[in-house]
């Protein structure tokens, strides 16, 4: 029997019409990601003069930089990561440890992935309501907390990933030879893990580098460079979002410049965290 | 692989072998140095998981109890009220939240087949060479910050938006029978739509990696069949791929919903925060995300406050909901980290 000619060019014709448009679609795709970072680099490169490191963010017609926003950036990331690693650590190896098959540990793994899915600006009204409104002032400790908050369910989903991957064969190898199941943890489950846990937390420093919504109401914004953790402070993010909506020339190419340095770094975090990963998956 | 480990984990109960070492070591006292430290250290790791449930249950109760004034001065009319007015204090969220959900809507037309599109080219036809660095360059769409999406949509695509796009809508949907409502009003560039392809663009990885790997747990025998009897790509796609795969598919595209409800800065940038609901999805609208970082820092008053916490009390359980349909969803593929 000879197929009907007309059905298999049909066929031909849909396939061929359906596997241009999934081309089509990666385009699109690509060609979005191109036009955002080439006009970042068009418009954030031009504006980047040393200022930009050195001098605090200015008034309006006034030369400057956004040297206070980049310190407490740095100071809202690192406090934020400081608390987020231990606690995301610890609670990421009772998930894949202790509480592997628990009924707390389901609940505790479900918590985790509203977290880590929760928008951000909601994590700043929970860290608005609980610390800003009974102290009465905005302040980086305010902020670094809402973007701890953040950073901990990244580190927690990426622990246990991680230590799921270890074989159970080296966890009773350990066991067997009498070793206590904390040092079994500690020794072998982290040891093997390490490369893996350190990609979360690159993650994590990606992911909080760029947030804006929740240090709108918690660190809020200061024009002077800050290291006081008690008051407002400066960060990259909000200082672009308030630059690049006036309707100042000189601010909005600030805000280009802080919008290049932002990307370049989140990019470079998250580049360098899948090198890991592939690294890890190519020793495997 | 994360699919291979899991399952030979859950395949062999040696987790069995395991507790009962856990017990021992707990029964047999000073036999191993540092067994002491046993207790300490599991109550340590087990106080860190609990936190992470102890915040999630505060974020709960404080968003309830700070937002109870306007519950109980607006009650039902909060959600159903249209109007928001900080001087007379009168609020209600039904703007914000046509607003959040329309917006969403968009994105979820737009992003989803796009994203799909990526995700069947990227399992079916590309070449493997370059398979792994086109996944990574889609994923990189998810690690740009939202402000720079703001951004570039404010001083890219609104103008573009304004001189181009709406205009010629305008002059070809706009005259059609219901359809046009949706395309009248002046090209302002901001509004809705705007903020609804933005939002498509964001969404888009999301979508694109979770059905990867969802399409990635297709039985390699079932497409070789497939392949084998003649199928053409598009019919394996079509008849293979995306029935075997359509929980993981939907789940993605939830996922992806969830991502685009919760989006507060790209969206705040271009979506023009007016409290108004219109026909027009060029008409500046406000969502949720956007009325708390537009307003929140600048409202004073008691039942203002409340208001945009009882709003973000309701963006909270929309998201959450969302997400449990997603994990019903997803509950078969052990979803790497969402980036």
């Amino acid at each position: 029997m000879k197929p009907d000619p007309g059905i298999l060019l049909k066929r031909r014709i849909m396939n061929r019409c359906m596997t241009v448009l999934f081309v089509v679609a990666l385009v699109i795709s690509l060609g979005v990601l191109v036009a955002i970072l080439g006009k970042l680099i068009l418009d954030g490169i031009g504006y980047f003069t040393p200022a930009v490191f050195l001098k605090s963010t200015p008034a309006p017609g006034t030369e400057g930089g956004l040297f206070n926003a980049i310190v407490g950036s740095i100071i809202l990331v690192a406090v934020a990561i400081l608390f987020a690693v231990p606690l995301g650590i610890l609670a990421g190896t009772y998930l894949a440890e202790y509480g592997r098959n628990s009924r707390f540990g389901q609940v505790v793994r479900f918590c985790n992935d509203i977290l880590l899915s929760a928008p951000s600006i909601i994590i700043g009204l929970f860290i608005y309501s609980i610390i800003v409104m009974p102290s009465g002032h905005f302040s980086a400790w305010a902020g670094a907390l809402s973007l701890c908050v953040i950073a901990l369910p990244v580190i927690v989903r990426t622990t246990e990933d991680m230590l799921h991957l270890v074989p159970d064969t080296l966890r009773e190898a350990a066991i067997a030879l009498g070793c206590p199941y904390w040092r079994m943890i500690v020794s072998i489950g982290w040891r093997a893990a390490r490369p893996g846990i350190l990609t979360g937390i690159l993650l994590a420093v990606a992911r909080i580098s760029g947030e804006t919504a929740p240090l709108l109401f918690t660190s809020l914004n200061n024009q002077f460079a800050s290291f006081s953790m008690n008051g407002p402070i400066a960060s990259l993010p909000v200082v672009i979002f308030q630059f690049a909506m006036s309707p100042y020339r000189d601010w909005q190419h600030l805000a280009w410049a802080g919008a290049f340095l932002i990307t370049v770094t989140v990019l470079a975090l998250s580049i360098l965290s899948r090198y890991i990963l592939f690294v890890i998956w190519k020793g495997k | 692989m994360v699919n291979d480990f899991a399952t030979s984990m859950e395949a062999t109960p040696t987790s069995g072998v395991l507790a009962q070492a856990r017990a021992g070591t707990k029964r047999l006292g000073r036999v191993a140095s540092g067994t002491r430290f046993e207790p300490a250290f599991g109550f340590i790791t087990r106080t860190a998981a609990f936190l992470l449930v102890a915040v999630m249950v505060s974020i709960f109760i404080l968003l309830t109890y700070e937002s109870l004034p306007a519950i109980r001065t607006f009650g039902l009319s909060f959600i159903t009220g249209s109007s928001w007015n900080p001087v007379s204090d009168k609020f209600g969220a039904l703007p914000a939240i046509a607003g959040t959900l329309i917006t969403s809507v968009i994105a979820i037309v737009f992003g989803a087949p796009l994203a799909l599109g990526v995700a069947l080219f990227l399992n079916e036809l590309c070449p493997f060479r370059i398979r792994q660095v086109l996944t990574t360059t889609v994923e990189l769409l998810a690690a740009i910050p939202s402000i720079i999406y703001g951004m570039w949509g404010l001083f890219v695509l609104v103008p573009l938006m304004a001189k181009k796009i709406q205009p010629a809508l305008i002059g070809w949907l706009g005259p059609l029978p219901y359809v046009g409502n949706l395309f009248q009003g002046p090209p302002f560039g901001i509004g809705v739509l705007t903020s609804g392809l933005i939002l498509s663009v964001m969404v888009l990885p999301f979508i694109a990696s979770v059905s990867l790997q969802a399409f990635a747990t297709v039985p390699v025998a079932l497409r070789e069949a497939a392949y084998g009897t003649g199928a053409s790509v598009w019919e394996v796609c079509r008849r293979i791929i995306l029935p075997y795969t359509r929980n993981g598919v939907v789940g993605a595209i939830m996922l992806g919903l969830g991502r685009a409800l919760g989006e507060t800065m790209a969206v705040t940038f271009v979506i023009g925060n007016a409290h108004s609901i219109s026909a027009s999805i060029f008409a500046p609208g406000t969502t949720i995300s956007a009325s708390l970082a537009n307003e929140f820092t600048e409202a004073f008053g008691t039942m203002y406050q409340s208001s945009l916490l009882a709003l973000g009390l309701i963006l909270f359980v929309i998201t959450f909901i969302v997400l449990i349909i997603t994990r019903i969803l997803l509950h078969s593929i052990n979803r790497q980290l969402p980036l």
